[in-house]
């Protein structure tokens, strides 16, 4: 049968199309997104890759609310500028633990994966606090309502690190039953800042 | 039986149709509203007041949510409804269920749009709403299958038609896509962690981002040009051979391109070049489809002169071809070392968004309201002037981030004799201004174009009489 006897075949019948289409469409993600999915190397944390503490992961799910990704990238590339304007390129094994990645598609504002250390912690909130004060023709949003509600505001740390846990992530009994506590009195922007300022450390000593 | 069962059995159910029209436009509307705001905020960058639900991380998921899942969803179901019904020469099977699927989405956008604005949003580009509505997309996906799949299961001719192989292809892969993407444990009702994480989670993201844009917005899209080309041209789409393997090449290739939104980050090589082998492949069946819709039109020269809808129809052909050659030389991992991260992906995502997708809608829409309405089009000349509104916003549009993002690129990675930075990143985002400026302008005369639209559709539908389409006899069903 050649090729136009086969297509009348397919378009005469809704279900052989339906599966047809069904078929030729998977062939690509099996063969190529499958593997990746379990390769083992992907999934292998860097040297210091470790979990987020409490209050750096509420840091990063502020961070994924506000929408920060939409500006900012957390990919630094293999490329001799790139590696001279952000430092070391980053590796599979610094993203294990990131449920779900942040590499971004878009730098409106530069690349933020080796942000950490960069800046003084004051220096994080008072540019958080309002960008133009210190860049002055910046176009990064102001964030003043971090600082006005509280780091455990949502109340639910526990259960985030507990469903992060069924995901394999290796957090103790320990440290669930101290998140709380480490919220305790700080706000938004402390977590945010938290967050930051441990992004790129997780190479160790590869760096 | 009563009346209105005999009555769903005799006549094309075209009512749904028309809601589901009217709810696009309001969509397109305030989807381009947003994305003019988002705009306006990168060169004022004040304009959030200080409000959170106004700050520009949350206004630009809503944009893209708006707009594609708002205004393009909706047309391509609207669309699919109508020519479903006339190639098969029978009324939509189960129409309680198609009329589920048009309120069920819209009220998925609404939620879902005030959702993101509180905040909350899975990250994952397009993909943002959290579980809950991933779970609501899914069924009324479900029910837009089944009254798909069953009308063209009942139908009168043998052959199923071109443009529902398109309808179908992305009913069937954005299932596949949305829930292998969407897999998440819950933490609350409004907060879930990944099931991947990190590298492969990337993977699998483009994996569904690509190929929502392959087969939402190139792939439904195509099926609206392959009914409604033909029948504005009044002309057969003008080669079946190359539409039957243009079809096979798309479906199979796309879905391996993903990863070219991912060159030169942390995947393995071999992933990355596939996804680039595989876009420039894509360019064939691509081109081979323009060609197709093209040459359908030639001969019908006259008509395109004087109707709007057909103007739009051949204009948005260029622009896809314009954006799917530019894709895959944005493939190419040494141009996509200048293009990645800058506004030059946001130029390429726009001439696809403005000059295709919504083009084709308008195109369509101005043909196909007037036949809903059962009268003329309210204007033709507001139509003429729209037509030239939104070429205009295109055109500026493009050109702006084509600049913005080019000298983004190379400015970004520009070295001095002893491997030194040149610029500074604040110097290079300074200069910016003026092509976000100009981006502005060009969303002005986007938007003005559009309002323009919603306003003459609206008049056009406004007293409108109850058409009812009966299909043609049995007769034409086809012996095979
Ligand atoms: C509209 C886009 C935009 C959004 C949204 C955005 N930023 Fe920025 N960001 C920028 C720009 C542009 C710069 C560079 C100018 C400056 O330093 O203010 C920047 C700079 C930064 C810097 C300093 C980087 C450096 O290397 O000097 C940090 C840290 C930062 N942003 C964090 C954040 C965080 C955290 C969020 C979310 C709460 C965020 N940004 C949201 C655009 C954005
Ligand atoms: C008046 C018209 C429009 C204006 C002014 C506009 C403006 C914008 C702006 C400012 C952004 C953010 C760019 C950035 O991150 O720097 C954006 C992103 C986007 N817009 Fe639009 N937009 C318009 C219409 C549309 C339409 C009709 C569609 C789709 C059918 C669309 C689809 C998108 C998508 C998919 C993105 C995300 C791109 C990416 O992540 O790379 N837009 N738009
Ligand atoms: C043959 C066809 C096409 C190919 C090979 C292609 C390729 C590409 C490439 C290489 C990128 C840049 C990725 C990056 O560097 O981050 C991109 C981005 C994009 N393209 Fe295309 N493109 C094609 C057609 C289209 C069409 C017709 C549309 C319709 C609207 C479209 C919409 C988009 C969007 C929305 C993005 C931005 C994704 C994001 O970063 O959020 N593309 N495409």
């Amino acid at each position: 049968m050649n090729g136009l006897g086969l297509h009348q075949r397919l378009e005469r019948n809704a279900g052989l199309l339906i599966f047809g289409i069904l078929f030729v469409s998977a062939i690509g993600g099996l063969v190529q997104v499958l593997p990746s999915i379990f390769q083992e190397s992907l999934s292998q944390p860097a040297a210091n890759t470790r979990p987020y503490g409490a209050l750096e992961l509420v840091g990063r799910d502020i961070y994924i609310r506000e929408g920060c990704g939409t500006c900012h990238s957390q990919q630094v590339r293999p490329l001799l500028a790139e590696v001279k304007r952000y430092g070391p390129y980053s590796r599979a094994g610094e993203s294990v633990y990131d449920r779900p990645f942040l590499w971004g598609s878009k730098r409106t504002g530069p690349d933020l994966h080796r942000i950490g250390g960069r800046y003084t912690d004051t220096w994080h909130r008072v540019h958080l606090l309002d960008p133009r004060s210190v860049v002055n023709n910046s176009i990064m949003p102001a964030y003043p309502w971090l600082a006005e509600r509280a780091a455990n505001a949502d109340g639910d740390i526990q259960l985030r690190l507990k469903v992060l846990r069924r995901l394999g992530h290796p957090y103790t009994d320990a440290d669930i039953e101290s998140a709380p506590a480490k919220l305790e009195g700080l706000t938004e922007i402390d977590a945010v800042i938290a967050y930051l300022q441990q992004l790129g450390a997780g190479l160790g000593a590869e760096q | 039986m009563n009346t209105t069962a005999t009555k769903s059995n005799l006549y094309y159910h075209d009512r749904v149709v028309t809601v589901l029209v009217a709810w696009s436009i309001v969509w397109s509307v305030l989807g381009m509203a947003v994305g003019l705001y988002v705009a306006a905020e990168l060169v004022w960058p004040q304009l959030d007041f200080g409000y959170p639900w106004l700050s520009y991380g949350r206004l630009r998921p809503l944009h893209t949510n708006v707009v594609v899942f708002g205004f393009a969803v909706s047309a391509l179901m609207a669309t699919a409804f109508y020519s479903v019904q006339r190639t098969s020469h029978v009324p939509l099977f189960a129409p309680a269920l198609a009329w589920f699927c048009c309120i069920a989405w819209q009220l998925a956008i609404v939620a879902g749009g005030l959702s993101l604005l509180a905040g909350i949003n899975a990250s994952k580009e397009y993909a943002e709403l959290e579980w809950p509505f991933d779970i609501a997309i899914t069924i009324v996906w479900v029910c837009f299958a089944i009254v798909f799949f069953g009308t063209i299961a009942k139908r009168k001719i043998q052959p199923i038609y071109v443009s529902n192989w398109f309808y179908g292809g992305l009913i069937i892969v954005i299932a596949m896509l949305h829930i292998v993407n969407s897999l998440a444990m819950p933490v609350t009702l409004t907060k879930s962690y990944s099931l991947f994480a990190g590298a492969p989670d990337a993977i699998v993201q483009w994996w569904y981002g690509h190929n929502a844009v392959g087969f939402l917005l190139t792939g439904g899209f195509l099926g609206m040009m392959y009914y409604f080309l033909p029948k504005q041209a009044g002309r057969p789409i003008w080669s079946y051979r190359l539409s039957i393997v243009a079809f096979w090449a798309f479906t199979y290739s796309y879905i391996w391109a993903g990863p070219h939104h991912l060159h030169f980050n942390a995947i393995p090589d071999w992933v990355q070049s596939l996804g680039m082998v595989m876009s420039l492949i894509l360019l064939a069946p691509s081109w081979a489809t323009m060609i197709n819709g093209i040459m359908t039109v030639s001969g019908a020269h006259a008509k395109l002169k004087t109707d709007p809808a057909l103007k739009f129809i051949v204009l948005s052909l260029a622009f896809y071809g314009l954006a799917t050659f530019e894709g895959p030389m944005m493939a190419i991992k040494s141009v996509n070392i200048v293009s990645h991260f800058t506004d030059w992906t946001i130029g390429h995502v726009h001439s696809g968004a403005l000059g295709w997708n919504a083009m084709i809608t308008f195109g369509t829409f101005y043909f196909l309201v007037p036949k809903l309405a059962g009268r003329d089009l309210y204007s033709v000349k507001l139509a003429n002037i729209h037509f030239w509104l939104a070429l205009a916003g295109t055109m500026l549009y493009i050109l702006a981030m084509w600049g913005a993002g080019v000298s983004q690129g190379l400015l970004w990675l520009s070295l001095d004799e002893i491997g030194e930075l040149n610029f500074s990143f604040k110097d290079i985002m300074g200069s910016m201004a003026p092509y976000y400026g100009l981006r502005v302008v060009a969303g002005v005369l986007f938007l003005s174009g559009t309002l323009l639209l919603a306003f003459n559709l609206f008049k056009t539908l406004q007293g409108q009489k109850v058409v009812r389409v009966v299909p043609p006899p049995v007769a034409a069903m086809e012996a095979a």
